[in-house]
Parts: C-alpha cells; sequence; structure tokens
C-alpha cells in the first residue's frame, strides 16, 4: 500500500480539508461559543456569583449525572435509538446498591459494582427486545420506564437512608488534599491540571507527528499552537478556580472527565464507535456492508445500562439515601444534552463533547437562574425554549449547508 | 367504426441535468384502443407517461399534449384525472390497511358536507369490483388479497374516476400467468366498452396478444408505430429490431481478458417472493464466473437479476432460498452478509443512495466501511492508515473531490458510484458483483467505470455485471448470461452476442418460447 504523497499536492489539499473541516464543525464550535457566551451573561447577571469557586465545584457535582448519561444516551441517539428509561432505572438501581449496602453488608466498593453490572443486566434485558426481536427502542424503553419504576418502588418503599460515609463521599467529597496547599490553591488540583494540559499537548503533538509520518496534511503551525494555547488556558482557568474551592476537585470530576476521555476514544477511534456511526447513518447500507447490527445495537443497550448504573450511584450518594423517586425525568435531560449538543434526531450525527457541553448548558442554566431565585416553574419553561431553539438553530444550518 | 385520434402528443422533449430523456418524441393514440408502448429498460416510457399525466408538469418539457381534441397543460395527476386520464403504476398505490372500498375512492370520497357516506360508498365499490370480475366484499382489507387482485382493485379505483384513457405501467409484471390473463381480459373488454389504454409492457408475447397498434421507443425518441392488425403480422422479431436497432459505438475500452480457474459456482438456486411466498423470483438459476472473467447478467425489469444476487450476497432478498455456492471447488456459507465477505464475494448494489453509502458521512469513512478491520489493530482504528487509503482511491479512481473529508451526499453520481467501488475493491473480494455500476452517471463516468471493471479482471478478480443495457454488456463482459422471469434461459460468449440475440432470450417464457 502506498501511502506516499508529494508535498505539493499535500498543502494544495490541505486547504481545502481545512476549508470543509472547519464548515462540518461550525455547529460544534457554535455550541462550546454559546456554552462561554451564556456563562459570561449569567456572570453578569448574578454579579459574579455564579463562576465563585464553590458553585463551579457543585455545578459538577449536580449535573454529573446528566454528563454520565448523556454519553451513553449520545451513543443510543447516534445509532437512530432513543432510551426512555434511564431516568427509572436510576431509581431501580439506587434501590438494588443501597440494600446490598444495608441488608447484605457489602464493602460499598463491591456494592458500586454490583450496581453497575445490575445497570449491564437491565441494559442486556432492553437491548435483546431491541436488537434479537426487533421491537423498536421507544417502546422497549417506555415499558422499560414503568417496569423500573414499579420495581424500584417495590424494592425501596420511599426511601433508604444512612448510607455508609464512603459512599456518600463519591458526590459530596473532594480529592483529598494529600499535597497540601500552594498559597491558598489546593496543590493535588493544580497537579491534575497540569498534567491535563501535558497529556492535550503530548497526544496532539504526536498526532500531527504521525500524519507527517503517513505524508498527510498538518494544519499550519500557528494554527496548531493557538488551538493548545486555547485548550491549555480553558483547562488551566477551571484548574485555578476548582483550586480555590473548598475541597479542591470533585471526586465526580474525576469520574465524569475519565468517562469522556474513554468514550470520546470509543467513538472516534475505534472500530466499535465507527460502526455506531455506519448504522445511524445508513442502516441497509451498515447491513450489506458486513456490520453485524444486532450484536452492535445489543452492545450500546448493555452500555447505556452500565453507564445508567454509574449515573445511579452517583445520584444516591449525592442524595445520601435511595429514594423511590430518584431520577424522574432524567432521560429527559440527557436527550435534551444530546440535541442541544448537536445530535441529529434522525441518527448517525453527534459527539460526545457535544453532549457534555449540552449538558453543561442545561446546568449553568440551571445553577444561573436558581442563584437568580426564578421561579422553578420559569426554569422549565425555559429550559424548553433553550432545547427548541438549539435544534431548529441545527435544522436551519443543515439546510442552509445542503444536507438535508 | 370512427377512427378519431383521443390523444396526440407532439414533438415532447424533456430534459433532466445533463441528460436528454425523451428526445422530440411524437405518439398518436386512437379512440377505444389498445395502444402498446415498449422499449428497453430506460429508453423513456415511463417518463413519457409521466409527462402525460402531469407528474412533470406543464413547462418541464418542451411540445404539446393534444387530448380529446383540446390542448392541455396539466400541472400535476389531479389536472390529467380530472380530464379522464389515469395512470396505474407498476408499484402498486394502495393503502395496505384500508378497505377496497376506501381505497377506490381515497382522494375523491363519497361524503356530504366533509362526512363519508358508508352506504353509497360500499354500493358503488361493490359494483366497481363486479365490473373488474372480483366478488371479494369491499371492506377487505387490501393487505389481505393478493397482487393480482390489487391490481384489479387499481382498476377499479380508475374506474371510479370516469376514466376515458387508462394507462398501465406493466401490468404484469408481478402477476403470474392466471392473473396476467385475466388482468389481459379485463383490459379488452373495457376496450369494448370504449375506453382507450395504452400499456406498457416487457412481455413481447402479451403485446402481441391484446395490442392494437404498438409505439417502440429507444433512447429517448420514438422509432416507429406498427399497426398490429396489419397486412404483414409484427413478429416478436420484429419489435425486438425496433427495440435495440442501435449501432455500437466506442463507449467501451478495449480489453483482452485473461481467464482463469472457476472461482465462484452459484447451482440450482431457487428464491421466493419475500412477501408473496408462493411466487418464484428466481427458478433453478447456475451460473459460474472464472478467475479474470467479466461474467454479464441481462435481464428485463422483474428478471431476477439483482434478486438473484442479493439472495446469494446474505441472503438479503426473498424467502425459501434454496441452492448451493462454490468457491473454488468448495461449497461455502453465504447466509450472512458477514460470511458472504469472509467467503470473499462482494456487492455493489443498484441503489447506491438507499443501500449502498451513509450520505451524510465523508468519503474516508464509507470507503473504510465494509473493511474497518484491515485498518484497525486491537479494535482501534489508525486514522493515519485510513486516510491515507482513502485518498489512494480517491487518487486512483479520480473521484472528483478536493478532500475525503467531503460528506459522500454532497459528490455527483458518478463520483458516488466510485466511492461505492472504492469501499469494495478495498474490501478486496475474489468474486465482485457489480449491480448496475453505471446507472444515472454519465458517458465520460461510465467510460471511467468500465475501465476500473477490467483492471479488476486483470488482477484476477472474477467480475459479475448486472446491467440493463446490452451495449454495455456486450462492450465489457466476456461472456453473459440471460434471465428471464426468474430463470436463466441462455448462456453467451462475447463473440456470439448480439443486441438482437440477447433480446430473443431476454424476453422468453419460462417455457422456453419466444414466438
Amino acid at each position: 500500500m502506498s501511502t506516499e504523497t508529494t508535498p505539493l499536492t499535500g498543502a494544495v489539499e490541505g486547504e481545502a480539508t481545512r476549508g470543509s473541516a472547519l464548515g462540518s464543525s461550525v455547529r460544534q464550535y457554535g455550541i462550546f461559543g454559546a456554552l462561554v457566551v451564556l456563562l459570561l451573561l449569567f456572570q453578569v447577571l448574578t454579579h459574579g456569583k455564579l463562576l465563585l469557586a464553590n458553585n463551579v465545584a457543585s455545578l459538577f457535582q449536580q449535573n454529573a449525572y446528566v454528563m454520565i448519561l448523556a454519553i451513553g444516551m449520545l451513543m443510543v441517539i447516534v445509532a437512530g435509538h432513543i432510551d426512555l428509561s434511564v431516568g427509572s432505572m436510576v431509581a431501580f438501581i439506587g434501590g438494588v446498591v443501597a440494600i446490598s449496602m444495608r441488608d447484605m453488608h457489602l464493602p460499598w466498593l463491591l456494592a458500586v459494582l454490583v450496581g453497575i453490572l445490575v445497570g449491564a443486566l437491565a441494559g442486556a434485558w432492553q437491548g435483546f427486545w431491541i436488537a434479537y426481536v426487533g421491537i423498536p427502542a421507544f417502546i422497549v424503553t417506555l415499558a422499560g420506564m414503568l417496569l423500573f419504576r414499579g420495581l424500584a418502588i417495590v424494592l425501596v418503599g420511599e426511601t433508604i437512608a444512612g448510607l455508609p460515609n464512603g459512599y456518600v463521599r463519591i458526590s459530596n467529597g473532594s480529592l483529598p488534599n494529600v499535597l497540601g496547599f500552594a498559597g491558598n490553591l489546593d496543590a493535588l488540583t493544580l497537579l491534575l491540571g497540569l498534567v491535563g494540559i501535558a497529556a492535550v499537548v503530548f497526544t496532539q503533538l504526536r498526532s500531527r507527528l504521525a500524519k507527517r509520518k503517513h505524508g498527510l496534511h498538518v494544519e499550519s503551525l500557528l494554527a496548531f499552537v493557538s488551538k493548545n494555547a486555547l485548550v491549555a488556558v480553558a483547562i488551566g482557568a477551571l484548574t485555578f478556580v476548582l483550586s480555590l474551592s473548598s475541597g479542591g476537585t470533585p471526586i465526580v470530576l474525576v469520574i465524569v472527565g475519565v468517562l469522556v476521555i474513554a468514550y470520546s476514544f470509543v467513538m472516534g477511534n475505534t472500530v466499535f464507535g465507527r460502526r455506531i456511526y455506519a448504522i445511524g447513518g445508513n442502516r441497509p447500507a451498515a447491513i450489506l456492508s458486513g456490520v453485524n447490527t444486532k450484536a452492535i445495537d445489543f452492545s450500546i443497550f448493555v452500555n447505556i445500562g452500565a453507564l445508567t448504573g454509574v449515573a445511579a450511584i452517583v445520584t444516591s450518594s449525592r442524595a445520601g439515601a435511595a429514594v423511590a423517586a430518584a431520577g424522574s425525568n432524567y432521560e429527559l435531560d440527557a436527550i435534551a444534552a444530546c440535541f442541544i449538543g448537536g445530535a441529529a434526531v434522525t441518527g448517525g450525527i453527534g459527539r460526545i463533547s457535544g453532549a457534555i457541553v449540552g449538558a453543561l448548558i442545561m446546568g449553568v442554566l440551571n445553577m444561573g437562574l436558581s442563584i437568580m431565585a426564578v421561579n422553578p416553574a420559569w426554569q422549565m419553561a425555559i429550559k424548553g425554549l433553550v432545547l427548541l431553539a438549539a435544534v431548529a438553530f441545527d435544522l436551519v444550518n443543515k439546510r442552509r449547508a445542503g444536507t438535508l | 367504426m370512427e377512427q378519431s385520434t383521443i390523444l396526440e402528443m407532439r414533438g415532447i422533449t424533456k430534459r433532466f441535468p445533463g441528460v436528454i430523456a425523451l428526445n422530440d418524441v411524437n405518439l398518436a393514440v386512437t379512440r377505444g384502443e389498445v395502444h402498446a408502448i415498449c422499449g428497453e429498460n430506460g429508453a423513456g416510457k415511463s417518463t413519457l407517461m409521466k409527462v402525460l399525466s402531469g407528474v412533470y408538469p406543464h413547462g418541464s418539457y418542451e411540445g404539446e399534449i393534444v387530448f380529446d381534441g383540446e390542448p392541455v397543460e396539466f400541472r400535476g395527476i389531479r389536472d390529467s384525472e380530472r380530464k379522464g386520464i389515469v395512470i396505474i403504476h407498476q408499484e402498486l398505490a394502495l393503502s395496505p390497511y384500508l378497505s377496497l372500498a376506501e381505497n377506490i375512492f381515497l382522494g375523491n370520497e363519497r361524503s356530504r358536507r366533509g362526512v363519508v357516506d358508508w352506504n353509497k360508498t360500499n354500493s358503488e365499490a361493490a359494483r366497481l369490483l363486479r365490473r373488474v370480475g372480483l366478488t371479494e366484499p369491499p371492506d377487505t382489507r387490501v393487505t389481505d388479497i393478493g397482487v393480482g387482485k390489487q391490481q384489479l382493485v387499481e382498476i377499479a379505483k380508475a374506474l371510479s374516476k370516469e376514466v376515458k384513457l387508462l394507462i398501465l405501467d406493466e401490468p404484469t409484471a408481478a402477476l403470474n400467468d392466471e392473473d396476467s390473463d385475466h388482468l389481459l381480459d379485463l383490459i379488452r373488454g373495457l376496450r369494448d366498452d370504449g375506453i382507450t389504454s395504452i400499456i406498457i409492457s416487457h412481455k413481447l408475447n402479451e403485446l402481441e396478444a391484446i395490442a392494437d397498434s404498438t409505439t417502440v421507443i429507444r433512447d429517448g425518441r420514438t422509432i416507429e408505430t406498427l399497426d398490429m392488425h396489419g397486412a404483414e403480422p409484427v413478429t416478436q422479431d420484429r419489435l425486438i429490431r425496433g427495440m435495440v436497432g442501435r449501432a455500437l459505438d466506442h463507449r467501451f475500452p478495449e480489453h483482452t481478458p485473461t481467464i482463469g480457474e472457476e472461482v465462484l459456482r452459484i447451482e440450482d438456486w431457487t428464491v421466493h417472493h419475500p412477501i408473496d411466498r408462493q411466487r418464484v423470483v428466481v427458478r433453478n438459476a447456475s451460473v459460474n464466473v472464472r478467475r479474470g472473467e467479466i461474467v454479464g447478467l441481462a435481464g428485463l425489469m422483474g428478471a431476477g437479476r439483482t434478486e438473484l444476487a442479493m439472495s446469494v450476497f446474505g441472503r438479503r432478498y426473498g424467502t425459501g432460498v434454496s441452492g448451493r455456492v462454490y468457491k473454488n471447488g468448495e461449497e461455502v456459507d453465504t447466509s450472512t452478509v458477514q460470511a458472504a465477505i469472509r467467503a470473499g464475494i462482494a456487492y455493489a448494489t443498484e441503489d447506491r443512495k438507499r443501500y449502498g453509502l451513509n450520505l451524510i458521512d465523508t468519503i474516508q469513512h464509507n470507503v473504510s466501511a465494509s473493511a474497518l478491520g484491515k485498518v484497525a489493530r486491537w479494535g482501534v482504528v489508525d486514522k493515519n492508515v485510513e486516510l491515507a487509503t482513502a485518498e489512494r482511491f480517491r487518487k486512483e479512481l479520480a473521484v472528483k473531490s478536493p478532500t475525503v473529508a467531503a460528506l459522500v451526499g454532497k459528490l455527483s453520481g458518478g463520483n458516488q458510484q466510485k466511492v461505492v467501488l472504492s469501499k469494495w475493491i478495498f474490501a478486496d473480494p475474489d468474486v465482485l458483483i457489480l449491480d448496475e455500476p453505471t446507472r444515472g452517471i454519465d458517458i465520460g463516468a461510465k467510460y471511467e467505470i468500465y475501465t476500473i471493471v477490467n483492471r479488476l479482471a486483470d488482477e484476477g478478480k472474477a467480475v459479475i455485471l448486472i446491467s440493463s443495457e446490452l451495449p454495455e454488456l456486450i462492450g465489457v463482459c466476456d461472456r453473459i448470461y440471460t434471465l428471464s422471469q426468474g430463470s436463466v434461459t441462455g448462456e453467451v460468449v462475447r463473440a456470439d452476442a448480439t443486441q438482437e440475440h440477447l433480446m430473443h432470450l431476454m424476453t422468453m417464457d419460462k417455457n422456453g418460447t419466444t414466438r
């Protein structure tokens, strides 16, 4: 296989590549831009309270569940399905985990594993009906929504309180201050931030070198440096603010961060991820290309089940109790995050990073409006309009680009 | 008997971007006759009927239409129906879960102030159904009756609209012999009632039996109109000569094949229709292809070529599939797409937009889609290798796009086809089945595709080429099988292949007779 290209054609094509890549990612950047605008807006409206260190920390702690669910939901939506059951499943799995600790006296770490496993099994149950029996996901998960809510109430009654301290710390605690302080900044948080920046720069540099080795176009040095600088500044700013907060780095932020990185890699760089996009983009064509669509569909639902397990643990840990009514409307939060983040209703399009930004937009709206003491009823109405506006924007954009 | 002309179409020219589908077509239909239109796939028959019925509105074509003595300018189907022209398409347009009566009056409901008059609906429907020879109660659901009867319901629906001119596009293509005979009888009966019909058909023996005159269309032009009851009887030979009488020009690259051992043999292959399980779509077909050879499958619409290919490729078509597939002399499993690909078979579909490509994804991702494992290690795609591979194909096959990051949906048909070919060439199969690889693409791009196909054969691949264009098959293939109504009716080597000879074999009925 020849991979040689003459430098000249490489450069000429490069211009065009960048042009179209820019075009296709305008929407992606648009969402980042919207988040920044929203942050600034609320920073002004709340007289600087929004970005106070402790508020930023609790922004992540409050919204970790949406981000975790949105990761799984994005994969489901890209494949052309939907999952309405995750909210009920959060309550159900929360109940299972609480009972395994209270009645069966499992150590909390083991209970966490049980929670993830039960989630995966529940996902497999739904995946079976969807992938192998061929019932539309909407119906299977609508049934699941009722089924798991019912089971949650049977298991939990109303509330199981008194969960172990270690468990409660998952969502409410921060990483220990093992390295002391640098001035009044948490040193461990600073170290994590620096490692993060170094990791980003290192992977970018490595990919640039690999591309050059294959004789492919690389972006100009200026673009490369400024892009990395921008990311470094963003991570740096977040690190700085968090290191000022009372606890430093929230533990859930580490969980979410690891999941985001892992699943971005899965969706962008693995055969499995690529097949999800292929199925969502054109299912019959994927079948005729030899993709085992049933196995992929099944795996996607097992996966969202396991992630729902994680979300259930985060939720019950934050509440310090398993609650039968927990997780209501969580499925809608996750679905909204995906669509605000640019996922296509028809499948085939969407990114993990987009869904996370979508979740953050919803989270910032929640927090900003709460700080401003806006009536919750109005908060809900505003969030509805934001969802509608985001999808309308997407549709208009696509029509203009002629891809619809 | 009065011999007046009910319909005259004069100088009809219809252009699509890059193609002239109809070029100065003239058609005159006498009142009260059955007028047949015949021609190869893509000759322009259906386009002409769409012009007539207003599917292509006045202004989108050149020329004039005179119906019932007055010039007409239809802007849609409703306009033409109001004048009494009703077209029954090949794909039936009935709503499966509504009753026969509801279907007959769909869009034309028997009602009073917006409220449906069910008594009137059902009694009139019953009368119309009797007229077409159906005894089913009018409240039967369409899905509960067979395809043959559905065709009759379509005609009943046409009759409800005070039809003067009935157009039937391939009405018997999906019917068995008994249903076909019944339908032809009905058309004769309507003629006796004074209803004029235009019938488009590939089945020349049917035309011989029913048509009063026949217009032959070829390459978007009217060739001739033949009086079927004239002094000299019109034989099927005569029709075939009109349909194919075209000179072969230099539209095909020179190619000297190097043919080796047999690679693929399909034996005794039988396939039934996926819904109408009684109907045999492919009957005891046996074909083979050798290394370096390009083998053509010729056949008219409904002959079973695509059905044969898709049922072999992972059972993607049909039910009750039986037969055996041998690869290099050993029987192989092709019962799933994955198994077929593992056995070294690739199938590039005739409908690239629906079944071949992910239009909302890039060239790069489409090229690697069927062999992603080749650019991946431990399940992780090496994007740089993938990009370099896609770039290589883009250059080798001359895909006209500045970059492989372009969305496939934005490419022209010819370039999309090249992406489909890249995808399957990259999978590196031993047998490549190409279904209508040049459909809907311009002449220049066709030549490029032929060159690629020749090169694949020279590299030792066995190629099966399905095409509706006889010159293409004769110009590219080393050997051609003809299919007719699901059966292989002939095997012709390149030296013996003429359009007339192939058309004879393609119009043979399953008993092996053409005349």
